[in-house]
């Protein structure tokens, strides 16, 4: 398992019994396992959509092919890190400065650098954020180290609670809440407020929508920052699972792309549904088939990217 | 008829060789006998070279963004490697044909799902396949040494002449030659109509439809010998190197290898080998300078590069040469005006 491509902490599900170990309890043990699998694959799942999303508006707004949104995640976690680690703030105070953080930055780049790229050709897009990845993957080496990086979680998200028999990881419910709650709170804006419509206009048609007074680049500029943020609040969350180490953002961008082409990006609710799959997925071919490993993914994102080149969910992958 | 000739007029001039290739190829041989003290980096630079021709066949004259290039060299490293651990093919050149072969096999069944869909998913199934067939050489460990890489390769001397020396003279040689042989076949191919044609489809698919190029074969076509290209240079890594491991199918390998095309500018030939060329000295100078980060330094080069502007750059780097040759080279022009106006 130690050479696994994408390291990550052997998931609960993993570390299960097989269920033909006792013959009585076959069904249930069956049942609970498969429960399991569906809870830590949810939460895998949320989390990745909490990960792409920002990629997700980005590519449909700009039609912006960003290869260095796992960067934002990464610096989120690193910051969460250093604050809950080194200075002691508690987890939870720590969360919301990694998205502010992460935001800021984001913000920045986006000003500086990011804008004078869309109108360029998608290969200079990509290498200017594979330049971006690289540079940010060595940089964090070079402050933090190369090893997997924990954060000391409080004592009451660590170990299981038992819910109608079924062991249910308090981290991986607090996942799914806050990752939830984000979502819904997403599709809020998106749907009910006056950013909201502007944002969809813009993403719909960034010509038109300027003709009607809407300011597109500013509107790309705190969609971008937002997206950022929420990446770094992935990854700050995401640590626990995920792992942190300076190479997250090459180790998870095929992720990210998997599900910002599967899901489409002109919803919000493609990436979702398209993360939510992966998740369960990934999980679930991890402990019933663990020789094949990531295989499972990799073919599945293309054979569906043969079948629906514009992914599975959207209209549109790619203007 | 007329148009016929007139293209085929064009396409004449265009493969006229000029001082300058020459120049660049004689260059390359006095290399052997020049550093004869460094022919491992040499030899590094000609397979690189010749990696980074066949991404300059598809990007430069087709248009096609790859991430995952790495997939064919991979292929043909692993075969390569294999053949001699084995001994199947003992004979080097044969095995390298064989590698080739393999390459292209692959190249020419990926092609179908490379050219559907938006450049977005190319770019995603292009790095998809490549990170496949890393974990399928990582699942497959007990044929292809997983992480550790194949023991034990050996490779006979080349037609059962030239043994490869510890100093890698004659792996050198052997690599510039192949390289040689096959930039002439690419010249050849790139200046040909069906060359032409593909220009035309890059700049502009629909346009090409229109006037009767079959727009998916041709790109299939280019893709697969992209494939072939991208395998020889795989083998010749294998052969000069005795290795093949994972590595050989890492991101890190396509993400360089966009550099290294980028560096010497796409759409000419030469610009692969230019670029491996400048890549390989870049890539010295930063190792000796942090050793442990040099990839720091290869992605400020990228990001400088996009920023500046691939054009601007060209520009900037030709200004010197045209300078001179407006001065001094009074024929020079004239003929290309010549070219321009027949």
């Amino acid at each position: 398992m130690a050479a696994l491509t994408f390291y990550r902490r052997p998931s609960r599900a993993a570390k299960l019994r097989p269920p033909q170990d006792d013959g009585a309890l076959y069904g249930p043990v069956l049942m609970t396992t498969l429960f399991t699998i569906l809870f830590d694959g949810v939460a895998y799942g949320m989390l990745l959509f909490v990960l792409a999303c920002g990629l997700a508006v980005t590519l449909g707004l700009m039609n912006f092919v960003n290869l260095a949104h796992g960067a934002f995640a990464m610096a989120g976690g690193y910051i969460c890190a250093i604050l809950v680690n080194r200075s002691g703030v508690p987890f939870f105070v720590a969360l919301p400065i990694a998205f502010m953080a992460s935001a800021v930055i984001g913000l920045i780049m986006e000003r500086s650098l990011y804008r004078h790229l869309y109108h360029r050709s998608p290969l200079d897009q990509v290498l200017f954020t594979i330049g971006l990845t690289f540079m940010s993957v060595t940089a964090v080496d070079y402050v933090m180290g190369s090893s997997q990086t924990f954060i000391h979680l409080p004592e009451m998200l660590q170990g299981q609670f038992n819910l109608f028999g079924i062991g249910v990881g308090r981290y991986r419910l607090m996942i799914i809440v806050i990752c939830g709650l984000l979502t819904l709170g997403l599709q809020l804006i998106l749907a009910r407020t006056r950013f909201g419509s502007r944002l969809r206009a813009a993403v719909d048609d960034p010509r038109a929508a300027s003709g009607l007074g809407i300011n597109v680049p500013q509107v790309f500029a705190l969609t971008f920052a937002f997206g950022s943020g929420l990446a770094g609040l992935g990854g700050a969350l995401g640590a626990e699972i995920l792992g942190l180490d300076p190479y997250f953002p090459l180790k998870f961008m095929i992720y990210f792309l998997i599900v910002v082409t599967v899901g489409g990006s002109s919803t919000i609710t493609g990436p979702f549904l398209a993360s939510l799959l992966l998740g369960i997925a990934d999980v679930a071919g991890k402990y019933y088939v663990p020789k094949l490993g990531a295989f499972v993914i990799y073919t599945v994102m293309i054979v569906l990217l043969i079948w629906k080149p514009n992914g599975l969910f959207g209209r549109t992958a790619a203007r | 008829m007329n148009a016929d000739r007139t293209v085929g007029e064009f396409a004449l001039n265009r493969s006229r060789w000029g001082w300058s290739e020459m120049v660049f190829w004689l260059l390359a041989v006095a290399s052997i006998f020049v550093f004869s003290d460094r022919y491992l980096i040499l030899t590094e630079i000609a397979w690189l070279g010749l990696f980074a021709m066949s991404l300059d066949l598809i990007l430069g004259y087709a248009g096609i963004v790859s991430l995952g290039h790495a997939a064919f060299f991979g292929v043909g490293a692993y075969t390569a490697g294999l053949l001699a651990v084995h001994g199947i093919v003992k004979e080097p050149i044969l095995a390298l044909l064989v590698a080739g072969l393999a390459a292209t096999v692959l190249g020419f069944v990926t092609s179908f799902l490379v050219i559907r869909g938006s450049e977005l998913s190319q770019l995603m199934v292009t790095l998809g396949i490549a990170l496949l067939l890393r974990e399928l050489a990582n699942k497959f460990s007990n044929i292809t040494g997983g992480f550790d890489g194949l023991q034990g390769i050996s490779i006979d001397p080349i037609l059962g002449l030239f043994a490869f020396d510890l100093f890698g003279k004659v792996g050198y040689i052997y690599c510039l030659v192949v390289l040689f042989v096959l930039f002439l076949l690419a010249r050849r191919i790139v200046n040909s109509p069906f060359g032409l044609s593909l220009r035309a489809i890059r700049n502009n698919p629909l346009r090409a439809a229109a006037v009767g190029i079959p727009v998916n074969r041709r790109l299939v076509a280019v893709y697969t010998l992209s494939a072939f290209y991208a395998g020889i240079a795989g083998a010749l890594f294998t052969q000069t190197t005795a290795l093949a491991s994972l590595d050989v199918f890492s991101f890190d390998r396509s993400a360089d290898l966009l550099l290294v095309l980028v560096i010497g500018g796409t759409g000419y030939l030469y610009g692969g080998l230019i670029g491996a060329v400048v890549f390989r000295i870049l890539q010295d100078l930063f190792s000796s300078w942090t050793p442990q980060f040099w990839q720091f330094w290869i992605g400020l080069v990228l990001v400088l590069i996009v920023l500046i502007g691939r054009e601007r750059m060209y520009r900037g780097v030709m200004w010197l040469p045209r300078n001179f040759a407006r001065r001094f080279g009074k024929t020079k022009p004239a003929a290309m005006s010549d070219g321009g106006a027949s």
